[in-house]
């Protein structure tokens, strides 16, 4: 079969079995759009800018496990997607992103719409390549879906330039089913020897806490660890990237932890005794200080990344591998072990994780005349059964979505948590509703983030994506004045929100449906509203108590029992 | 502590600015860097000398185990290795006193004297850095035109290679 390497580039995507590219078109790329227009196969989503394609993509990776697909034209269209890809590249997601690229030919002469894309990417991407000839168009592609998706996930940029997809340039094309590079084989078994160290402290254990991340979630790895954690009856807590990573409703799940994490999960990381942490990176939103992080802990950690490993809090037994992979081994060891878990230690343990629990530090007024942003988050749970897919951006109404929307499975809570982007939260909506058509979406947002791409309001129009905007509307950039009360005596510089649009107005300006909420009373009713109306985008714009803050919270810097509860939790 | 890493890595273009950019993303020391072909024209030869911690020195050798150019990669300081760097230095020489002082300090240093012009030499000296920093230092600031030094090149000592092996 011979093919243009526009063709190629179209009919490999095809055979990767890529249904959806996120793109935005332009000069380099026409050739590629060219071929996209003469095939039914690979479905092309036009967005309105390219960081909603970027983090459409990546919405669409989060909620499916599969590789996000984006293509952009070169120089501005390249720079746009930098967000995205940033944003993939710290939650370590897979994704390709095709960029075009000036003719190789005048590549460095600085050409209409040139940039070094492959510069400009490198730091925050897993892996980039310029295609410098056809010849390996092919190859490459298969390579950067490879790198994308095994491994630690990441983004992969291929810089494609414009001669290299000429119409008039015809060469043989055969889909290459399988790559293999000498520099890049990642460990997925882990080390025999290690698991068993492993396991030994875990069955010495008195005050044992698992603290499990998105790498679980990457692995595909939550029934391994429902399994692991309820056999061994341990507590186990979750970063914000790794929630839906074990079942939210669940007993022995403690909640989120870190900087605005539980007190009862923070406390169990004060004072437990054999750490286990799977596929977790220590982040300093975790730790807080490393230097009283699980001060009295052995620690154990489970990473497919050995970069990961003592990073920044050194670890005494490593795994390199895959979390599957690791903890099957590790399942079938405690099957066959006659050693079991320290069954009066860990009763006593868990009698004092349930006094921290008894301390409800979630607790929040619920008689207010305004709407608490937390009952909001707290409703929408309830109306969707807790079975959304569930996105947002970047503030206070992040963490309110993570500590209230208690998670039962992987792939439904999708957010940038590495670089905090704000503007995610509505394209990956987009990518995860066209994902799950049949499911439900809400993106949980706030109104300084959802301006940030808005514009992809008209996307979800042309596609016909009813998901659902939960608007917490503060009229604050809630996060910054939060801290601006605590840390600088309540200047609140620069971060009240003026002019704000009529978001109701604004939505339907877009043709979807728009309702404003400002009474309690109304919130369930709203909600309820919007997600019965199956074939509609609705924007609820609920207007919040604008001082509300999000605890506990452990300021930076700060211990893990050095946390602030909220006022009403004091009172109580 | 000083550290002399050796890579190996696929002769692409860009492979060198991945590294280059990785000590400068997360601020690692970087004493000199050399990079090469080697007798197999697909990998090239990298010898990179940093200072750092333990952690630090760890930390680097798993981050270029991580760029996906880089083939092979050891920490050849950990065991017996032989170091050598290459500098060609430009002095003055411009009466019969410097002149003689010159080439007695080269043959001390076991050096070789590679050009000659009427008021310069231009020696060529290959040894560990400590021998290239005293030879500079014996020869004095004022007796210097240029120094031109190529950075560490290192090798394990005995069978211990650094190359691909068949599997
Ligand atoms: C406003 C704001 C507040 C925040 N507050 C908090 C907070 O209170 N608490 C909190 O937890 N986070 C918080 N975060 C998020 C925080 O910044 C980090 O993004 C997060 O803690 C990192 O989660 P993680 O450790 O699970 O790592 P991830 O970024 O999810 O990394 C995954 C890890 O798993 C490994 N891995 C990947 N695939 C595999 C595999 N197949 N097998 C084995 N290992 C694998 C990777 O190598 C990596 O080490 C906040 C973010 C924002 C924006
Ligand atoms: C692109 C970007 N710019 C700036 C920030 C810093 N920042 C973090 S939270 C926040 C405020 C978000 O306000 P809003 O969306 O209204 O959410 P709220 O905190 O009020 O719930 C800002 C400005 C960021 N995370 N991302
Ligand atoms: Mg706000």
């Amino acid at each position: 079969m011979e093919l243009t390497g526009a063709e190629i580039l179209v009919r490999f995507l095809k055979d990767e079995g890529v249904e959806y590219v996120f793109g935005y078109p332009g000069g380099a790329v026409l050739h590629i759009y060219d071929a996209l227009y003469q095939q039914e196969d690979v479905r092309h989503i036009l967005v309105r800018h390219e960081q909603g394609a970027t983090h459409a993509a990546d919405g669409y990776a989060r909620a499916t496990g599969k590789p996000g697909v984006v293509l952009v034209t070169s120089g501005p269209g390249a720079t746009n997607a930098v967000t995205g890809i940033a944003t993939a590249y710290m939650d370590s997601i897979p994704m390709v992103v095709i960029t075009g690229q000036v003719p190789t030919a005048v590549i460095g002469s600085d050409a209409f719409q040139e940039v070094d894309a492959v510069g400009i990417t490198r730091p925050c991407v897993k892996h980039n390549f310029l295609v410098k000839d056809v010849k390996d168009l092919a190859v490459t592609l298969k390579k950067a879906f490879y790198i994308a998706t095994t491994g630690r996930p990441g983004p992969v940029v291929v810089d494609v330039p414009k001669n290299v997809t000429d119409p008039n340039i015809r060469i043989p094309y055969q889909y290459p089913r399988e790559v293999s590079m000498r520099s890049y084989n990642p460990t997925i078994k882990g080390h025999p020897g290690q698991i068993r160290r492993a396991l030994n402290l875990i069955l010495g254990a008195k005050r044992p806490m698992i603290y499990s991340g998105g790498g679980v979630i990457l692995s595909g790895a939550d029934r391994e660890l429902t399994e692991f954690t309820q056999k061994l009856g341990f507590p186990i807590t979750n970063t914000l990237m790794g929630l839906g990573g074990y079942p939210g409703t669940d007993k022995q799940f403690v909640g989120m932890l870190g900087m605005h994490g539980t007190y009862e999960a923070n406390m169990g990381m004060h004072e437990c005794d054999v750490l286990i942490a799977i596929g977790a990176r220590f982040d300093d939103r975790v730790t807080g200080d490393v230097k009283h992080f699980c001060p009295q802990a052995k620690i154990i950690h489970i990473d497919i990344d050995p970069s990961s490993i003592s990073k920044t809090v050194r670890v005494d037994v490593p795994i390199v591998g895959d979390i599957k992979h690791v903890l099957t081994d590790m399942n079938r060891e405690l099957d066959n072990s006659r050693k079991r878990p320290d069954k009066s230690a860990l009763e006593a343990w868990w009698k004092q994780i349930e006094t921290w629990r008894g301390k409800d530090c979630l607790r929040y007024d619920r008689n207010s005349d305004l709407i608490k942003p937390q009952h909001v988050i707290e409703k929408l749970y309830e109306v969707t059964g807790g079975d959304a897919y569930v996105t947002s951006d970047v503030g206070q109404h992040q963490m309110w979505a993570a500590q209230f929307y208690k998670f039962k499975s992987p792939y439904h809570w999708i957010n940038s948590g590495g670089l905090g982007t704000m503007g995610f939260g509505l394209p990956a909506a987009i990518g995860a509703k066209l994902a799950h058509p049949d499911a439900d979406v809400a993106c949980v947002t706030g109104e300084a983030s959802i301006q940030m791409c808005i514009q992809e309001l008209s996307t979800a129009m042309q596609y016909m994506l009813p998901v659902k905007i939960i608007n917490l509307n503060n009229r604050y950039m809630g996060m910054v004045r939060q801290w601006q009360e605590f840390f600088y005596e309540s200047r609140y510089s620069h971060s009240y929100l003026e002019a704000l649009p009529d978001f109701v107005k604004l939505a339907e300006s877009y043709g979807h449906i728009g309702l404003r909420i400002d009474k309690p009373g109304d919130v369930e009713g709203a909600l309820r509203e919007a997600f019965a109306s199956k074939d509609r985008l609705v924007f609820l714009d609920f207007i919040t108590d604008q001082k509300e803050n999000v605890y506990p919270m452990i300021a930076a810097g700060k211990a893990h029992n050095e946390m602030h509860l909220s006022p009403e939790r004091e009172l109580a | 502590m000083r550290h002399i890493i050796s890579l190996l890595m696929e002769n692409e273009s860009g492979a060198l600015s991945r590294v280059a950019g990785l000590f400068s993303a997360r601020g690692y020391n970087i004493e000199s860097l050399t990079v090469a072909p080697t007798e197999d024209a697909s990998l090239s030869r990298m010898t990179i000398v940093t200072t750092g911690s333990e952690e630090i020195i760890e930390q680097i050798t798993k981050q270029l185990n991580k760029l996906v150019d880089v083939v092979k990669l050891a920490d050849i300081t950990g065991g017996e290795h032989i170091e050598r760097e290459l500098m060609l230095i430009k002095v003055r020489a411009d009466d019969a006193a410097k002149r003689s002082e010159m080439k007695r300090l080269t043959d001390i240093f076991r050096g070789r004297i590679i050009d000659v012009s009427e008021t310069t030499y231009i020696i060529e000296l290959t040894g560990t850095c400590e021998k290239l920093d005293a030879f500079i230092e014996a020869t004095g600031d004022e007796n210097i035109l240029e120094t031109v030094r190529s950075g560490v090149s290192g090798i394990a000592r005995g069978e211990k290679s650094l190359r691909l092996t068949a599997d």
